[in-house]
């Protein structure tokens, strides 16, 4: 039996009378693409990094590829590259001279051709002697990317790294991590782009005040908690109401009337407009919603 | 509340197996971090080394020429030549201090001390590369000091082995203070009231302007609790074979003073202190 990716096992931390993690557990396997998912103050950056070393939990044990994150420091942080939330960088160093730093600190030198791979992979070849300074935002978050990556970990945590970057950027990075995990990699996402992570997470947790209260894979996910939809536009929208719809959004166009449905399955649907006929609702425009992780999200969190 | 037995993390069997870069050395990390401390302060040497010699020469100028002609020190020594030890001494303590201190501030207010807690670095290898930095940077600053004063005054050598370990013990004194400054601070002003009301005083008043025997004998009394005292009389014997106190009394309270400060600074890192919550 292969050896977890990260082992976390009853994990708390308190901040004064905030209990930031109240007992997490989770096993996330080699070569996963695993979603960390919560509101603002969920505790999943707590959760890395209790990982990470940069928090120590009141209890519970951490471990990566095996490696505690406490007794057995130094091979637990070799195993792990974090990507962190904000933009940090050091403004005395250029963008090589910062690699090969990072790659000492890990006990690696003569990194060149590695550092240059992850430059190219990061099109960043170009920026190798400017001042990190000089960076635009998009490229500083690359070089952090960069960072991360210079020991070849096997497990790399992103904490956020699309936060305020643009359309472009993202997709580039994603491409990039993605790679990353086709080569064995596994991949720790923490993302407020729920989109993002239903298209790249193989398994999802979800957070809520310290705790898991959801965990599966994305798939089973979406079966479980996210119904489709059905958007009515009505002449009579309060006969939907009655029915058991929602008054949605004014549509594109700034028109109302809409009203929203949940269903299980296609065959509701046939029932559902019956019923709107029946009560002389008036049906002006429909539209079929596929069930997404943000209604899950939504669901999810509502019920915890 | 969902087991994770109930969702076992699936692993790919198709995934290759990553494997971490083996480190070349043990030391490597703490020579790059040491490196990087270094580099760190050399790339601004205007700011950190010329500038300080240049203040410690604008004091020997003025000092030299309002006191020579009128004060002898230790009988017969002129006081332009009995002052260069000291402003060597003061520029090598203050130096040192604010290498480790400003690196870790710095660090900690724009957030890239993550990397360097990050690594696979031990406390003793955090400790040890931020104190041997700064006392280079205290050593190169010290050095510039005397080797310019040199050109214009005639400062006598007696014992270069005291002027080197009072020098070194200095430097890792104060860089060790320094370490202590920049966890404990959390802001520029508070760094900036360590030193103003802590360091800069314990310096002035050390000793380094004058000897202590032309006190009153109640601050002559007072000047012995003072470390700082103990370096700059121990280190300018290294320079007359004279001092206003036993150069081995003043090796044994800086070694004290040396062994309390890393003491207290390792226990700091080894908790975290303010690094890891």
């Amino acid at each position: 039996m292969s050896l977890p990716a990260l082992r976390i096992d009853g994990v708390t931390k308190r901040y004064g009378s905030l209990q930031a993690l109240g007992g997490v557990d989770l096993e996330i396997g080699q070569g996963e693409f695993f979603g960390l998912l919560g509101p603002n103050g969920a505790g999943k950056t707590t959760l890395i990094s209790a990982l990470s070393g940069l928090v120590r939990p009141d209890s519970g044990t951490l471990a990566i590829m095996g490696h505690d994150v406490v007794g057995d420091y130094r091979n637990a942080r070799r195993n792990l590259g974090v990507v962190p939330q904000e933009l940090v960088f050091d403004p005395f160093f250029s963008v090589r001279e910062l690699l090969r730093i990072q790659s000492g600190y890990f006990g690696i030198r003569r990194n060149d051709d590695w550092i240059d791979e992850i430059l190219a992979s990061l099109d960043l070849t170009h920026k190798a002697s400017a001042n990190m300074r000089a960076l635009s935002g998009g490229m500083k978050r690359r070089v952090l990317v960069a960072q991360a990556l210079v020991h070849r970990p096997p497990v790399i945590v992103l904490d956020e790294p699309t936060a305020g970057v643009d359309v472009e950027l993202r997709q580039g990075l994603w491409q990039f991590i993605r790679k990353l995990n086709r080569d064995g990699h596994t991949i720790v996402l923490t993302t407020h782009y729920l989109e993002e992570a239903e298209t790249l997470c193989g398994r999802i947790a979800m957070l809520k005040a310290g705790k898991v209260v959801a965990l599966d894979t994305t798939a089973n996910l979406l079966r479980r908690f996210a119904t489709h939809s059905l958007r009515v536009r009505l002449a009579n929208p309060a006969r939907g109401v009655e029915l058991g719809g929602t008054v949605a959004e004014a549509g594109e166009a700034g028109e109302g009337g809409w009203v929203d449905f949940g269903f299980d399955s296609y065959a509701d649907v046939e029932t559902l407009l019956a019923r709107l006929r029946e009560a002389q609702a008036g049906l002006i425009e429909m539209q079929l919603g596929e069930p997404d992780l943000e209604r899950v999200f939504v669901e999810v969190m509502h019920r915890a | 509340m969902p087991e994770r037995s109930s969702t076992p993390a699936p692993v790919s069997a198709s995934a290759p197996r990553i494997e971490p870069m083996p480190p070349e050395s043990a030391l490597t990390g703490f020579r790059t971090l040491l490196y990087k401390e270094t580099l760190r302060f050399w790339k601004v040497s205007f700011q950190t080394v010329g500038a300080p010699v240049l203040n410690a020469l604008l004091f020997l100028l003025i000092f030299s020429h309002v006191l020579d002609r009128h004060v002898t020190v230790y009988g017969e020594v002129a006081y332009t030549s009995f002052l260069v030890p000291g402003l060597v001494m003061m520029s090598v303590l203050q130096n040192a201090f604010a290498n480790s201190s400003s690196s870790l501030i710095q660090s900690k207010i724009t957030g890239n001390i993550i990397f360097v807690l990050l690594p696979p670095l031990s406390y003793r290898e955090f400790y040890a590369a931020y104190v041997i930095a700064s006392t280079l940077r205290g050593l190169m600053v010290g050095a510039g000091v005397l080797a310019v004063s040199a050109a214009f005054v005639e400062v006598p050598m007696a014992n270069p082995l005291w002027v080197l370990t009072f020098a070194v013990m200095g430097g890792i004194i104060l860089g060790s203070f320094g370490v202590i400054a920049g966890i404990w601070a959390d802001k520029f002003d508070q760094l900036a009231a360590f030193q103003n009301f802590l360091i800069m005083p314990l310096t002035m008043l050390s000793g380094v302007f004058y000897s202590i025997h032309s006190l009153p004998p109640f601050w002559q009394d007072v000047s012995h609790f003072n470390p700082f005292f103990f370096m700059i009389d121990g280190f300018r014997y290294g320079f007359f074979g004279q001092s206003d106190t036993s150069p081995w009394l003043s090796l044994g309270v800086v070694s004290l003073c040396f062994v309390v400060l890393a003491a207290l600074t390792l226990a700091m890192l080894a908790r975290g202190y303010k690094l890891r919550s």
